[in-house]
């Protein structure tokens, strides 16, 4: 074990100072089949320049002089993928816990007296050089939602996260995409913390955030004077992401954004179709497993694989995460894609679930998730179909700087690889 | 060990495996009354390696009759697959459904004994919940036998059983006829956790191995007790059948005291219970391999074996399959070293047996796109894998390490005629199942999902049934 690494360390080095020697490059991706995930739609035979790490044109019969050509040969160039809510960067390893950087404060004791820590911000503990981060950005996914873990002892919120990079900057995560993150419904219930004492627990929070009447010695205070602070400000416009399945406590999540003036967003929402209307019409978002198809949970009676089709059919905006282990194997938002795809979610809604739909949910929209003039340069070249298990990535850029195609797990692959018969 | 002694040995074994049959809680599975079907014109994988372009499978009285071109069957409900294509029925190795069943409420965690490292006396089949939403989702992913295993929280975690995924309200109307059962047994980092965090041993995988020895050679034991009172209860016997009854004084030998842990440990070493191992590391994979042999029992598979392709060759060699995953990874240290090529690996090597494997009421619904992935991966790394050989890893390979492949998981004549019909090659993210059979009855029609009966849980749900 010690031995491998030690060995292949030298090969990481020289592979992550590769893309800086490709930094002052442009590039010219020739006749791709390009979903710019933009009114554009599908682009067959395509051409995109990248210059400085943007998209500069996308068309037929571009030129550059001096640019890095890259032959496509008609296959499939999206945006880079979106990873869902994550722990990329912040959990190396799950059950290990000298490598789990995202929890919140307090220990499942504290079910008793549930502390919530708005303030806790996780991006802190991001670490870029995480090998969970160079597996899945080897099958296309190019920045991913750095969340807290669970609220310890369901206290409901849980701490702020960030969309993160993936290419092993150190400055990677995207002050717009910040988001507060909190924890409703039965799984907190498990915990000890029933749903009146959430609801209770938010009120308090919300209360002491934006005082109704000033706050005088000796007052319960459930936040600290940080957490009051940070919380104030996602109440005044910021985003919220609530972790939440039930019908019902769905509702209370529109309710309570509408009476704070909070943009939410729902993660998981097993059970979103049943209020697909009343989520258009408030516009929140869903970020969901098209996966999750059996009652796990008694908040998820009524799962089902068409989630992702009935909630596109309403006009919910919708995108895609693994819930069962989003963060080694984010990666598979894209077979999750494809599923929805069979199950009834039209094609190019699926690519932008894992595009530009994620982008515009976490505020990255004008920048992200397009292939478009003046978009961010992420971008993914395919073997085939970008939402077939069958498909591999074939080049991954990050700002037009290829990325490694190796990983660790390449690394393991050549090692033990079975000689030839 | 002496040809006599051996001998010995064997009739002992034979009298306490006849102690133990018949099975105290018997399959009531009955081969349901069908017509006979003959699916037309599919690519038909057959399971053996062999696939069939423009073919017809025949199906009566609840096995397959035939597979080939231009095949005709009086009074046959016939299916036009053309375009489609047919597999045996996909097998899981490795699955909990019914043990932890959804919802997954404290009330149903009913898959690991975690009350003592060594629980060999307890029966995945006693927690089985026949209501578990999961078992018709599975059926939706064309799962057509599975088995059921206790967790991994033990170093012998129980007997699993292997049951027909057929609609039911008891387990015994599940159960595989004559399927034998598993032992599920369990390396590394669980079983040294679980019970560390009790103060008590095991607490590091040098306990783990002394447990598993521990138990074997109480296992023995426990089978010397039973070779004596064979031969005192002989010897009684032939004094009494001597006509000596009365003066020799000779009282009637009493057997000894049945211990459920113990029975299915010897069942185990004498090749009557399959033995599964949850193993990830190779190197521990390497140890169980020579505790085997230290005990004489044969293990039919490493699960979960995330480093298998380290040792594959040896694997191969010893005729253990490995039951594998696509690409889960890293959730915990010994789950740090996957590859996506672990399967393709695995199967490399001649006499190499690779199943893919669940271990998940989410995977079991498309063991088929995990082959995929694998199959993928394998090719890119060089290896030939058409989809009539990967096939194997969700059919045949599983049914061998289930000891049930003269019965299951290939498309041959006089085999059970559990089938798939998938809309399009199944190797594939939008592949799904058409319709599936089990002993030759229509038990998932995709285009009739209403037709599916429920679990009981699901009636009367605000937002309830089918998935």
């Amino acid at each position: 074990m010690r031995a491998v690494l030690a060995s292949a360390r030298p090969l990481f080095l020289m592979l992550a100072a590769l893309p800086l020697a490709a930094v002052a490059q442009d590039l010219l991706i020739r006749n791709a089949r390009v979903h710019t995930v933009s009114e554009r739609g599908t682009l067959e035979r395509a051409d995109v320049l990248v210059r400085n790490g943007r998209i500069a044109a996308v068309g037929s019969g571009l030129a550059a002089a001096g640019a890095t050509v890259v032959e496509a040969d008609g296959r499939a160039l999206t945006p880079g993928l979106f990873g869902g809510i994550t722990a990329l960067g912040v959990v190396e390893i799950s059950l290990e816990p000298s490598t789990v950087d995202n929890a919140p404060p307090g220990s499942p004791s504290a079910a008793a007296s549930p502390e919530p820590r708005p303030e806790l911000d996780v991006t802190l503990a991001f670490n870029p050089d995480s090998v969970v981060i160079g597996v899945n950005r080897a099958d296309g996914v190019t920045y991913a939602m750095v969340a807290p873990g669970p609220a310890a002892g369901a206290a409901v919120l849980a701490g702020q996260g960030a969309v993160a990079r993936l290419d092993g900057r150190v400055d990677a995560t995207l002050a717009p995409s910040r988001t507060l993150f909190a924890d409703l419904g039965g799984g907190a219930s498990a915990a000890g913390v029933s749903r009146a004492t959430q609801f209770m627990l938010l009120e308090q929070a919300v209360r002491e955030a934006r005082p109704t009447s000033p706050m005088r010695d000796g007052d319960f205070r459930l936040l600290t004077p940080t957490g009051r602070e940070v919380l104030a400000r996602y109440l005044g416009g910021g985003r919220i992401a609530f972790n939440v399945n039930r019908a019902a406590d769905i509702r209370q999540v529109l309710a309570f954004a509408r009476k704070q003036g909070a943009r939410a967003v729902v993660v998981g929402g097993a059970q979103a179709w049943q209020v697909a209307g009343e989520l258009a019409q408030a516009k929140t978002p869903v970020v969901l497993d098209p996966l999750v198809d059996l009652p796990d949970s008694f908040d998820q009676l009524g799962a089902t694989l068409e989630n992702a089709a009935r909630l596109q059919r309403a006009g919910v905006r919708i995108a895609f995460t693994n819930l069962n282990d989003g963060t080694h194997n984010a990666r598979k938002v894209r077979q999750a894609a494809g599923i929805a795809v069979a199950h009834g979610l039209p094609w190019e809604a699926a690519l932008a679930a894992l595009t530009a739909h994620p982008a515009e949910i976490f505020g990255l929209g004008a920048e992200f998730g397009r292939i478009a003039p003046g978009y961010v340069a992420d971008l993914v070249l395919w073997s085939g179909d970008p939402l077939e298990v069958t498909t591999v990535a074939e080049q991954v850029w990050i700002d037009g700087r290829p990325q490694p195609t190796r990983s660790r797990q390449t690394e393991l692959r050549d090692r033990y690889r079975p000689r030839a018969p | 060990m002496t040809p006599a002694r051996s001998l010995l040995a064997a009739i002992a074994a034979w009298a306490i495996s006849a102690q133990a049959a018949p099975d105290p809680f018997p399959s009531t599975y009955r081969t349901p009354a069908t017509t006979p079907t003959l699916i037309r014109n599919a690519t038909v994988l057959d399971g053996t390696g062999r696939r069939l372009d423009g073919a017809d499978v025949v199906m009566r009285d609840g096995r397959i009759v035939a597979v080939g071109a231009g095949l005709a069957a009086d009074g046959a409900t016939v299916v036009d697959a053309q375009g489609r294509w047919v597999t045996p029925g996909l097998i899981d190795l490795h699955s909990h459904l019914g043990v932890y069943a959804s919802p997954g409420v404290n009330a149903h965690q009913d898959g690991n004994e975690a009350t003592d490292p060594v629980t060999s006396g307890v029966w995945a089949e006693h927690g089985l919940w026949p209501q578990d939403p999961g078992f018709a989702a599975a059926r939706a992913g064309g799962i057509t036998t599975m088995q059921i295993l206790p967790g991994s929280a033990n170093l012998i975690g129980g007997r699993g059983v292997t049951v027909r995924n057929v609609p039911a309200t008891t387990m015994q109307d599940m159960k595989f006829p004559g399927a034998p059962h598993g032992l599920k047994m369990a390396c590394g980092e669980n079983p040294k956790r679980v019970y560390g965090e009790k103060g008590r041993a095991p607490s590091t995988r040098m306990g783990n191995v002394a447990g598993y020895r521990q138990a074997f050679a109480d296992a023995q034991d426990y089978r010397r007790q039973h070779e004596q009172y064979q031969r005192d209860l002989a010897e009684y016997q032939s004094q009494q059948s001597g006509g000596r009854k009365q003066d020799s004084g000779a009282k009637q030998p009493t057997p000894p005291k049945r211990d459920l842990r113990l029975e299915t440990l010897v069942a185990a070493m004498d090749g009557e219970i399959r033995v599964h191992i949850h193993c990830y590391r190779a190197d521990e994979m390497a140890v169980m391999l020579d505790i085997a042999r230290e005990f004489g029992f044969r293990i039919a598979a490493f699960h979960h074996g995330v480093e298998a392709y380290k040792v594959a060759d040896r694997l191969a060699a010893e005729g253990v399959c490995g039951a594998l995953w696509a690409d889960w990874w890293g959730f915990k240290m010994e789950a740090y070293d996957a590859i996506w090529e672990n399967i393709a690996f695995v199967d490399a090597p001649a006499n190499g047996c690779a199943i893919v494997h669940s271990d998940s009421a989410e995977g079991i619904q498309r063991l088929n796109q995990e082959a995929a992935k694998a199959m993928t991966r394998g090719r890119r790394a060089g290896l030939d894998i058409p989809p009539e050989r990967a096939i194997r890893w969700l059919t045949a390979n599983a049914a061998r390490a289930l000891g049930i492949e003269s019965k299951v998981g290939t498309l041959e004549p006089g085999k059970l005629a559990d089938v798939v019909v998938w809309n399009r090659d199944p190797f594939g993210v939008y592949a799904m199942a058409d319709l599936v059979y089990v002993d030759g009855a229509l038990v998932y029609d995709r285009a009739a999902p209403a037709a599916a009966p429920a679990s009981d849980f699901l009636l009367g749900q605000p937002a309830g049934g089918a998935p």
